[in-house]
């Protein structure tokens, strides 16, 4: 069977089976809609969390970004399983002992305060819709690539799915496909890197591969060996940062505490019988997490490495045939400057603009030819580093099956983060906004109705996000650490931890976080982008890093505007006291 | 939030105790379990990194492996000694949710 028919079985089978869950796990009560009926073992919970956090960015891009940046890639790995640990031990089993259905739900009741519930709503829609985009982009980069409709096509399919089950199911409906996701998309990342793996090194644990010596007889461990042929194509070596101490700092920080307040993720530790169970169903997920996660900067050396070994110094019409496949796609471009023939791999940006765009005629070696013009470096080639991964398989020569598995995990990997965001989208809306807020006198059935139109209209916009993606997707993911880091982050910690915070120092400190980091992300990516750079940046942080600073200033407002303000009121400070111990918790009601 | 019944004035205090105490052995487990958290992340991983680069470990500079590799791995331990203790916590002082758990669910 051809790779094509292959890719659209392996794809088709997983709809099928994500399909089949949802009839199977309608959603017939607000409280299996919100929080998937509140029983769902620890291991089944870690599983579906997994699923629900690993997103299209962890599955495709991240190996590629880590591919190209080396040493400062580290700040994703780390910052993105080091929040569980946060998530475990200062909020999850707290948040699980509350027992609601959202996070705004806690942040409203504990700082007794309508202001307070929407604004965590407002900080909760932003982050979710900026991380939905990215998946719908994920989505489309799969079927363009490996089952050729055009974007908008694959874009309409993967909603159509995900509507299925979100809308039908809602967290009962997604929990269980999220297992199942999981299960693809892990099965999906492994196989290639096991082969990848033994391929360079002879190791079948990619972990391991990752330090051992490159079987080409030179005597180099892989890292060393990237680090030389690197360095003689005029690039930093990989095992060196380039990002300055405190930067790196401050990013991994961000992404830290913000992992720890996105709510997508502390709403899965709403769905579990105990608060035990959420402490241990964390454990879990970050087990289940760092299974990828380690092998991940693993297949980011082994696809440099190959990726070099392969494309440079050979001539186009020796290139093997998944260049050209790429090429198709737009993602990789050459530009023969020399006219040799012969592609020449570097340091350096290959075209000016750095996107290639293709003027519709083939060159004499059959290459798309660009209207870019070309730059001084000499290197000849763009690639774009979301390919990395996905192409993986096909620069390693593996058989067509992978190849097609690759794609069903790329799927599964971006559904699942979307279902997950679109759930909390919804849940905020319906239950917040409508319930709480607007239509109290709505009954669990309305209820149950608004939540399952909210779904409905968040995906579609979801859609239009993936079909007409706004130019600024990548830009803006810094915003979705960086917000949750600075404004819900603190919230959350200080209602469990601080009897004495009340509500006026919660919105200050939630309102002066978010603008602070709104402000500087905005100025940086959007007002001023050419002014980005070290020698203008606050304390030399990044926009990407500049959530942490929002954080330590809403901890700052929110304390010292507690402590000039009258205390909470005696109910919400027996509330605080109940949730500090595990016993006599309800499973997550209605109220 | 559940509304208490009449309770023993003295039982009541002795259990505010109990709790007060399970809640500085809880922030005591927290200190120790964060200070390894921040160590091998923010320490080996990024500040101290490129002087432990210069040992070397499973063919790794030593600070590009932790921060690639064996933070993550230690995170993973974190949770689940915290999952543990906990427990071991929550029987000390009663506070457990073993047989608590209310897994009847209102409708």
């Amino acid at each position: 069977m051809s790779t094509q028919m292959l890719t659209y079985l392996f794809v088709g089978l997983s709809f099928a089976l994500y399909i089949g869950i949802a009839i199977w796990s309608r959603a017939g009560s607000t409280k299996d809609f919100y929080v998937a009926g509140g029983g769902v073992h620890p291991v089944v919970n870690g599983m579906a969390t997994a699923a629900d956090w690993m997103s299209a960015a962890s599955f495709i891009s991240m190996a590629g970004i880590i591919s190209f940046i080396g040493r400062d890639g580290s700040v994703y790995l780390l910052g993105w399983t080091g929040g569980y640990v946060l998530l475990a031990l200062l909020l999850a089993p707290y948040l699980r002992k509350f027992g609601r259905f959202t996070v705004p739900d806690f942040i409203g009741e504990r700082y007794y305060s309508q202001a307070a519930r929407i604004v965590a709503v407002i900080c909760l829609i932003f982050v979710s819709f900026t991380y939905v985009a990215g998946q719908m982009r994920g989505v489309g980069i799969v079927f363009s690539r490996f089952l050729e409709v055009d974007v908008s096509t694959g874009v309409i399919i993967g909603m159509a799915v995900v509507f299925m089950y979100s809308v039908l199911g809602g967290m009962k409906g997604i929990t269980y496909t999220q297992v199942a996701q999981y299960c693809v998309l892990i099965f999906a990342y492994m196989v290639p890197a096991i082969f990848i793996s033994i391929m360079i090194t002879d190791n079948p644990i990619p972990q391991l591969g990752f330090g051992a010596e490159v079987n080409d007889g030179s005597g180099l461990s892989v890292l060393q060996k990237l680090d030389g042929v690197l360095l003689d194509l005029g690039f930093s070596p990989y095992t060196e940062g380039s990002k300055s101490t405190i930067d790196v700092f401050a990013i991994t920080a961000a992404l830290m505490f913000g992992t720890a307040g996105l709510p997508h993720v502390l709403v899965r530790f709403f769905t579990v019988p105990k608060v035990s169970d959420a402490r241990l169903s964390a454990g879990y997920a970050l087990a289940f997490i760092a299974i990828l996660y380690t092998t991940a900067p693993a297949v980011a050396s082994f696809a440099r490495l190959n990726l070099v070994d392969t494309v440079h110094n050979t001539a186009y019409e020796d290139a093997p045939e998944w260049f050209g496949n790429w090429e198709s796609t737009g993602l990789i471009a050459w530009q023969d400057k020399n006219d040799d023939g012969i592609m020449q791999y570097g340091a350096g940006a290959a075209l000016s603009p750095i996107k290639p765009s293709f003027d519709g005629n083939t060159g004499v070696h059959g290459e798309r030819l660009l209207n870019n013009q070309p730059t001084e470096s000499a290197n000849e080639v763009y690639i774009d580093r979301d390919i990395m991964v996905l192409a993986n398989p096909e620069i390693a020569g593996l058989p067509g099956w992978v190849i097609a598995l690759v794609a069903a995990g790329g799927v599964a990997a971006a559904l699942s983060t979307a279902a997950g965001l679109l759930l909390v989208i919804s849940s905020a809306i319906s239950h917040d906004l409508l319930k709480k807020t607007m239509l109290p006198k709505i009954t669990e059935k309305q209820e149950l109705l608004y939540a399952r139109i909210a779904a409905a209209v968040a995906v579609c916009i979801a859609g239009l996000f993936g079909i007409y993606p706004p130019a600024f997707v990548a830009q803006v993911v810094a915003f979705a650490f960086g917000l949750a880091a600075a404004s819900l982050f603190p919230a959350l910690l200080l209602g469990i931890f601080s009897k004495r915070a009340n509500k006026e120092g919660a919105i200050a400190g939630m309102s002066v976080g978010l603008v602070f980091t709104f402000t500087y992300i905005a100025y940086f990516k959007f007002v001023a982008p050419e002014l980005n750079n070290t020698e203008y940046w606050l304390w030399g942080i990044s926009p990407e890093g500049i959530g942490t600073i929002g954080m330590l200033l809403n901890f700052a407002i929110a304390i010292g505007v507690s402590r000039l303000t009258a205390k909470p009121p005696q109910s919400v400070q027996e509330l605080v006291d109940n949730i500090r111990i595990p016993s006599g918790a309800k499973a997550a009601a209605k109220h | 939030m559940n509304s208490d019944q009449q309770t023993n004035q003295d039982s009541d205090i002795s259990q505010m105790d109990n709790q007060k105490y399970y809640w500085q052995a809880n922030l005591k487990l927290l200190a120790k379990l964060l200070v390894v958290w921040f160590t091998v992340s923010f320490g080996c991983g990024i500040v101290l990194a490129d002087w432990l680069d210069q040992f070397s470990v499973f063919g790794f500079k030593l600070g590009f492996w932790f921060a690639q590799q064996g933070a993550i791995y230690v995170f993973v331990v974190l949770i689940f000694v915290y999952a543990r203790q906990m427990k071991v916590l929550d029987r000390q002082f009663g506070v457990g949710d073993e047989n608590g758990a209310d897994q009847e669910s209102q409708p």
